[in-house]
């Protein structure tokens, strides 16, 4: 650490002291813990397994059992679908929320924006558990349809679904959502609107062709923010999913566990990473057709 | 206050209904577990049966719950120290430091938020087993300080930002040396943020189970005994008893934390320009 630095040209004696002193915490922590760490993860995932800790031998057999073996393709696409059907979820039904925070609430904007945040200072395992028990057989929703003489049986058809495991998710992601997009909905001038109702435009196109495209960095944020920890999940498909929604982060879990293949869970991290690092990219070439910060 | 240009009075009051509808499924499900953690009975069902207090009772005197709670206590506490840490230094010497190392250290500490708490997982596993710690308490803290290392980076940089750079330049040009200007002005100037990035990076810590899941020890934090409860169903009532002395105690520091910030602002709201 200290030869980088060293580079640095000190600006006075007492500066470089300071300096190191300084960069120091940032420095060990990036560099060792987060590209050393990740560097493991490529490392390890060229490697064969023999059950010792970094593997043995070098080795693209990871990847191709990846691409080829159908079972990693269909999770893989199913978290995908997954995710992004949460990301969706969450990123549509937040933004006529966001929407009313910035041009709506008036005096009770900062009470809302309180309520809709503080749902994100509880515990995230405590909101699954909660669905579990919503949904579950013998649960809140099957006994309320029952009491009230809507249902007669209960059903199994709302616990162990992918639709569940949606319906979770967004509940859970749904404050990460609001955050951003209200941020971006309320830095467009107001100006922008006063213009575009002289020049004619009903509420609707003003919408349309001012507030929406104006708010869609906030939208990508927000779309990031949920879908990034949601594809990697595999607390909320273990707990209400069932096996029919099995997700590439419960795989990746198994492999580090279980099956104690290590090699292997690491090349499926990768390919998550892989998956992320294009979103991400696809992301930013949209935030940049958008016109918004470089 | 605003005029409303973006929509008509009447598309407010839809708005308005949906936000309330919105909050319902918020906070619906949430609301669940204190109902039924009073209720007499192990399913989590209606018809409720009768109000009992006894789950709250198993609470007490149960010496896995304990440890478990301490644990959670001391990790947040050394984690969050340490991520506020580096967040002061990170974003100081982003902002101030001319240098790209810094700018990169900056940009690689903001990294973990688009890591998927799995890999973070994995990742430290892979490495505390290499350096010969294993899954333990140290590894969890390290754990944890990426975690929350984007949030308190976040945080810390906008706060730095917002203070005139001519408050830094007056005091390095009045004899302050680098370390006196950052202990003795910017520091202080910046010190809600910094409790603010701290009390962030504790309940980041305190709530958080996917990267804790791989790097637990012997000893568990607080999320991975209540995760270790849900599998049997005879503790399920004392989890949603637990649960809501934990919803309980979050609402009230996320209360207090948002008046405290309004009365800071109180100034500033009651001489709206």
């Amino acid at each position: 650490m200290s030869t980088l630095v060293a580079t640095e040209v000190p600006e006075s004696r007492s500066l470089s002291g300071f300096r190191l002193a300084m960069l120091l915490p940032g420095a060990m922590v990036t560099f060792l813990l987060i590209l050393f760490a990740l560097g493991l993860v490529l490392f390890l995932a060229f490697r064969g397994n023999d059950g010792s800790l970094l593997g043995v031998g070098l080795t693209v057999e990871n990847f191709t059992t990846v691409a080829t073996d159908p079972l990693y393709w269909t999770v893989t696409l199913r978290s995908l679908v997954i995710a992004g059907l949460v990301t969706l979820a969450t990123v549509v039904t937040a933004y006529p929320v966001a929407y009313y925070l910035a041009f709506h609430a008036g005096r009770r904007r900062g009470l809302l924006l309180f309520l809709v945040t503080l749902p994100f200072w509880t515990s995230y395992l405590l909101r699954v558990f909660a669905w579990k028990i919503v949904l579950a057989y013998n649960g809140v929703l099957n006994s309320a349809l029952i009491e009230s003489g809507i249902w007669s049986e209960p059903t199994l058809a709302f616990l162990n679904t992918p639709a569940a495991v949606v319906v979770t998710l967004a509940h859970a992601y749904a404050p990460f959502a609001i955050l951003p997009i209200y941020v971006a909905l309320d830095t467009i001038p107001k100006s922008l609107l006063e213009a575009a109702s002289d020049l004619g435009a009903r509420p609707f196109t003003a919408f349309r062709r001012v507030v929406l495209p104006n708010s869609m960095p906030g939208v990508l944020a927000a779309a990031l923010v949920v879908f990034v920890p949601t594809v990697g999940d595999y607390v909320t498909p273990a707990m209400v999913g069932g096996p029919a929604s099995t997700m590439i982060g419960t795989l990746i879990q198994s492999q580090f566990g279980k099956a104690n293949d290590w090699p292997f869970g690491a090349a499926l991290s990768v390919c998550v990473m892989l998956v992320i690092l294009l979103v991400v990219l696809v992301a930013r070439g949209a935030d940049r057709r958008f016109g918004s910060r470089t | 206050m605003r005029a409303e240009h973006a929509g008509t009075k009447r598309d407010g009051r839809w708005l308005g209904l949906y936000v309330l509808a919105y909050l319902v499924f918020l906070y619906l499900p949430v609301l669940l577990i204190p109902l039924f953690s009073f209720n007499d009975s192990i399913q989590a069902a209606f018809p409720l049966q009768g109000f009992t207090l006894q789950w709250y009772a198993t609470l007490y005197g149960n010496p896995a719950l304990s440890g478990a709670l301490a644990n959670s206590l001391a990790i947040g506490v050394v984690a969050a120290s340490g991520a506020t840490l580096c967040g002061i230094t990170v974003s100081y010497m982003d902002l101030y430091g001319r240098s790209p190392l810094a700018v990169t250290i900056s940009a690689i500490a903001r990294l973990p938020i688009l890591i998927p708490g799995v890999i973070v997982g994995i990742s430290l596993l892979i490495l505390v087993n290499l350096i010969g710690l294993g899954p333990s308490r140290i590894a969890i803290v390290l754990g944890h300080i990426l975690v929350a290392l984007p949030t308190t980076v976040v945080i810390m940089r906008s706060r730095f930002a917002a203070i005139p750079r001519t408050v830094r330049e007056a005091a390095l040009d009045l004899g302050a040396s680098d370390w006196t200007t950052f202990r003795r002005v910017m520091l202080p100037l910046s010190l809600p943020a910094v409790l603010s990035a701290f009390m962030l990076a504790f309940l980041i810590s305190f709530d958080e189970f996917i990267v804790v899941f791989f790097l637990a020890g012997t000893e568990p934090t607080l999320p991975l005994y209540i995760w270790s409860q849900l599998r049997f169903p005879r503790s399920l009532p004392t989890v949603m008893a637990l649960g809501t002395v934990i919803l309980a105690v979050s609402f009230i520091i996320a209360g207090t934390a948002e008046i405290l910030r309004h009365r800071g602002l109180g100034a500033a709201r009651r001489n709206p320009a």
